[in-house]
């Protein structure tokens, strides 16, 4: 048995995260209204996209007060650039502080090349966020320039680039691992 | 032209200067972000922001929307720079502008005022009839319309990072956003099933350059990502072109024009995400109020989508 992750498929690069899943074992299904909360999922993935238009959807659709609870309760969760946005600001279930498009518009956006403890990390930062400040137990798992852009806290990876755009899978195994140990 | 230094670095983020190739990754990139939401039309930052509370992924700002640039007649042009100031200063999404198809000089202006995305689009009045905008030299990304697979190709070898159906703006009639996503489509299927040694000629007939039709080959989709517009109106609409494959839509007239602008557009964005779910798309569709009254395309005189092919 593999795990199964839901990706929040209300708007964004949802598909990417799904092909990543799959490629790594995973079984996948997607997240668009509240009746898809009824299926069964071990670990819950928010993509990059507008984190206003999924946050809106996300109340107007009757999803957000169910997966806040259940991120909440340990669900093991990455969330990336919008999902970050929604973790901290929205569910405010990861105690950081973060500024939307804290890099400008799109000509702000970069490659760039972070650190995991000693190893590279390829960085793509799409009209990103910035972790301005972490409160406790919250570990920085990537950083660039010493500053966290990547961080977990508990059962909750977040990240203010984009994972699924570049070839580097550890963000990913980071989140599977507690599971593929219980299967 | 020369590319001009990203604004980030004055932002001081830590990037090193950024190959052409790169930006062009990194535009399709904020396309890819887009996906599965609506890009709305707005003529004032009130109603930006009534598009931002409603869901929009993104605004496109512009001083008349098609269906007034089509009563107007006249030419039409790239908008105000301190009107689009305005709304980007009033929004927090990704704000994009139109240039006239070939207008290179208004392409430079909005990048100078840090745009997300240009439309270089057949809705103002084109500025050259034979050359649209070498896209390859800006580094704000671009999104252009196509009616066709080789229309598409042409402009990603231009240099467009995002590209969407002509459909016929200003009409709220769907009819022509449907035949052109079909069209391109089926091509595309149509060149999966090719042999390897068939592209070249396929090339050749599309007028398009052959290393770009082999991505589509090799992955029977674009190599950027494609979104629905021109006539899109009511959810049913929306809907309609999320099923024929539209990774997003652009609703133009469609929302300001109709009675309820704010219910429309939130209908509109809740029918994108769950375009598969008829109960659903039933319940947003009730009491939306009058739709943009709409003209069939027998009855319009300027059609745009033959502008820049």
């Amino acid at each position: 048995m593999s795990p199964t992750i839901a990706v929040l498929a209300l708007q964004g690069a949802f598909i990417e995260h799904e092909q990543r899943l799959q490629s790594l074992g995973c079984t996948t299904i997607e997240l668009r209204q509240a009746a898809d909360l009824a299926r069964p999922f071990d670990g819950l993935v928010l993509p990059g996209g507008e984190s206003t238009v999924q946050a809106k959807l996300l109340h107007d659709l009757g999803m957000f007060e169910p997966l806040r609870q259940r991120i909440a309760e340990g669900l093991p969760a990455l969330g990336t650039c919008a999902g970050l946005i929604l973790l901290a600001d929205h569910f405010r279930t990861l105690p950081v502080t973060v500024r939307r498009n804290a890099y400008g518009r799109q000509l702000g956006s970069f490659h760039a090349e972070g650190r995991w403890e000693d190893e590279a990390v390829p960085l793509t930062f799409i009209r990103a966020p910035r972790i301005e400040a972490t409160g406790p137990g919250v570990e920085p798992l990537v950083t660039l320039n010493d500053a966290p852009v990547a961080v977990r806290h508990r059962n909750q990876i977040a990240a203010a680039f984009h994972p699924e755009l570049d070839d580097d899978n550890r963000l990913y195994e980071a989140l599977l691992a507690p599971l593929k140990r219980a299967y | 032209m020369t590319e001009t230094a990203p604004a980030a670095n004055q932002a001081g983020n830590p990037a090193t200067p950024i190959t052409s190739a790169e930006r062009a990754a990194l535009n399709r990139q904020l396309a890819q972000m887009l996906k599965g939401g609506v890009i709305m039309d707005v003529t004032t930052p009130e109603q930006a922001r009534i598009a931002e509370a409603a869901g929009a992924a993104a605004v496109m700002a512009l001083e008349r929307i098609p269906a007034d640039i089509r009563a107007a007649g006249g030419v039409s042009r790239m908008s105000d720079p301190a009107m689009i100031k305005g709304i980007q200063a009033a929004v927090s999404i990704p704000i994009m502008a139109k240039c006239r198809i070939g207008h290179f000089a208004e392409a430079q202006i909005l990048q100078a005022i840090d745009i997300d995305y240009i439309d270089e689009s057949e809705v103002l009045s084109p500025a050259d009839d034979t050359y649209h905008i070498d896209k390859t030299v800006f580094a704000v990304p671009f999104v252009c319309g196509a009616r066709d697979l080789g229309e598409a190709l042409r402009r990603i070898a231009e240099g467009a990072t995002m590209i969407r159906t002509k459909g016929e703006p200003g009409t709220g009639d769907v009819v022509q956003a449907v035949r052109h996503m079909r069209r391109m489509n089926a091509e595309i299927r149509r060149i999966q099933n090719l042999r390897d040694d068939e592209l070249f000629e396929a090339a050749k007939e599309l007028q398009v350059p052959v290393e770009l039709l082999r991505e589509v080959h090799e992955a029977g989709k674009l190599p950027v990502v494609n979104f629905a517009a021109g006539g899109i109106a009511t959810p049913a609409d929306a809907a309609l072109m999320m099923q024929l494959g539209a990774e997003g839509v652009f609703v133009g007239s469609g929302i300001f024009k109709s009675g309820d602008p704010a219910r429309r557009a939130e209908a509109i964005v809740k029918a994108t995400t769950n375009f598969n779910d008829p109960e659903m798309l039933a319940a947003l569709s009730e009491d939306l109020g009058e739709a943009m009254v709409g003209i069939n395309e027998q009855e319009i005189q300027i059609i745009m989508e033959e502008r820049g092919q």
